[in-house]
């Protein structure tokens, strides 16, 4: 199985997962906070329209994790709050 | 390809592949950009085709011979060079130029690397599709909580299951299917909360009866939930949703006919997921700014207005599939190659040979519209939704928002529509535009007007650093 690493931690997914697929397949569904209200967010639309699964990804801020496919070595990072 | 494309269309859902397929069965150059990562759109969702073998899915879908024979249409387009076909390619803007149309893409096919580029050809074809419809409820902000459209892209996509005791609520008949599919991927699910009656049918019996392959269709999702032991609930809905860091509880109530919780009749369930979603709003952000004239829907939504052979008001400017109006995959199809006709028509190349004759798809298509519109008025969004809403409850989820706060707007402010409320309480600025949010803010301070979407001259962030590197 390849893998991510997020926040620092290895993270196995299936080829042609995104990275959302990624990170709801090991249990996770929120990895964002939110500005106002520090609220966990995650995954929801799940087809790109919503735009609360942002995250880093290799250095590049504001991606949708789940229209982003995850790649063996990707570097990924989650967000606090600074999503503007 | 190196010829210029005499068409350019934008989504390979069902629509547009048949669209595809039909123009360059005409003898027509194509350009078919998608930002998936396979061909197939929402409805024939695939994982990437090296990965169909670790991620199967098959069993998942419908219609596949379909889809089939479609992708098979376009592999032999572009191994005769007619067809260039783009995936993971954003549209982020449409214009009309003198000759034309140009679309703006970014190419995110190395993401998160992205490279700008624009396509160009003298006709449009716009099949965008929809996504699912939300109605905020208190929790529906909690992680776990997802769009029912979100939990199917994430089966069929990736194989992966958001939760092992999912909920589902909202109305219409996709409920069904994703029920079914995550019980096939051993999931418990828990309760299908449908608000509309199944008797609210008989009102319009003719649409149904004249769509016997889709009443089918419908039988055998509820012969399969009953034998896995789902409950399907008419007339409930999920009012609100418990928990901390995710989902661990929903509140199940019986509806009155207006859709007000019957008091007294609401349950606790204890969930690790949900899914919701009331219909589907059609995806209209690049023909919006086109100057296509819109027209409302059965089901509440605005719609591009066509003709017979799906021209827009716009010349040269084409639409097909729930851009039209929400009707699911058998329309789409149909009138994707209904506006591939009227293309090779407008373009003065011959009528696609095949199998079909037109006006047998034109009957069909006429059909298939008429039991788009008996589903739109049997699975209404039930009038007095918003009494499931406490003052706190977010509605934008971007901007955190909360009813109370758009109450105020419509009371003190005066706002009767998204657009105010959007200048006085930011509802609908954040990053999705008002995507989520603004059929419910439309009800909340418009009341039976149909709802319009904001216009959005950008479909999709792009860097300034892709548009800096673009070619003048």
């Amino acid at each position: 199985m390849s893998e991510i690493v997020v926040d620092g931690e290895s993270l196995p997914f299936t080829e042609g997962q995104t990275v959302a697929a990624a990170l709801v397949a090991a249990g996770r569904v929120a990895w964002r906070t939110t500005r106002v209200g520090r609220r966990p967010r995650g995954v929801f639309c799940g087809i790109g329209v919503c735009f609360d699964c942002l995250l880093t990804i290799d250095g590049a801020g504001g991606q949708r994790a789940c229209l982003v496919p995850a790649r063996p070595g990707m570097t990924v990072t989650t967000e606090e709050g600074d999503d503007e | 390809m190196s010829e210029p494309a005499d068409l350019l269309v934008v989504g390979a859902g069902p629509a547009g592949m048949a669209a595809a397929a039909t123009a360059l069965a005409g003898g027509l150059r194509v350009v078919l950009v998608d930002s998936g990562a396979a061909v197939g759109g929402q409805y024939w969702r695939h994982p990437p085709a090296h990965a169909r073998a670790a991620i199967p899915t098959d069993d998942l879908h419908h219609g596949l011979r379909g889809y089939r024979a479609l992708c098979e249409a376009l592999s032999a387009g572009r191994a005769a060079g007619r067809l260039e076909l783009r995936l993971a390619h954003h549209v982020w803007s449409a214009v009309r130029e003198d000759d034309g149309f140009a679309i703006h893409v970014v190419d995110r096919r190395r993401a998160p690397q992205e490279t700008a580029g624009v396509l160009r050809a003298p006709k449009l074809l716009v099949a965008t599709g929809a996504y699912d419809r939300q109605l905020p409820f208190p929790g529906w902000d909690l992680p776990g909580v997802l769009t029912v459209g979100g939990l199917q892209a994430l089966l069929k996509g990736g194989g992966v299951a958001a939760g092992s005791r999912v909920a589902l609520g909202g109305t219409g008949p996709f409920l069904l299917p994703v029920a079914a599919a995550l019980a096939s991927r051993g999931v418990e699910v828990v309760a299908v909360c449908e608000a509309a009656h199944p008797s609210a049918w008989l009102r319009h019996p003719g649409p149904l009866l004249r769509n016997p392959r889709t009443w089918a269709e419908g039988a055998g999702y509820a012969t399969a939930l009953a034998r896995r032991r789902v409950r399907f609930r008419p007339r409930t809905a999920i009012t609100g949703a418990e928990g901390g860091d995710r989902v661990t509880a929903v509140r199940i109530a019986s509806l009155r006919p207006d859709g007000s919780p019957r008091p007294g009749t609401e349950r606790h369930v204890e969930v690790d997921a949900v899914g919701v979603g009331w219909g589907f709003a059609p995806q209209l952000d690049l023909l919006v700014p086109l100057g296509c004239a819109l027209t409302d829907s059965a089901d509440g939504n605005a719609v591009v207005v066509v003709g017979g052979g799906q021209r827009t008001t716009v010349p040269g400017l084409y639409a097909a599939g729930e851009t039209c109006g929400v009707g699911g995959a058998a329309l789409a199809v149909g009138e994707g190659r209904l506006a591939a006709e009227s293309v090779l028509a407008d373009s003065g190349a011959a009528p696609a040979p095949g199998p079909k004759r037109l006006a047998g798809v034109r009957s069909a298509v006429a059909r298939h519209r008429a039991f788009a519109r008996a589903l739109a008025l049997a699975h209404p969004i039930p009038p007095a939704w918003s009494s499931w809403l406490t003052d706190e409850t977010v509605v934008c989820r971007c901007e955190e928002v909360t009813a109370g706060a758009i109450r105020t707007a419509r009371a003190e402010g005066g706002a009767d529509d998204h657009r105010q409320v959007k200048q006085l309480t930011r509802a609908g600025m954040g990053w999705c535009q008002g995507r989520m949010c603004g059929p419910a803010v439309h009800c909340l301070t418009a009341g039976q007007r149909g709802y319009e979407p904001a216009e959005r001259l950008v479909a999709t962030p792009v860097t300034l650093g892709a548009l800096a590197d673009l070619d003048p």
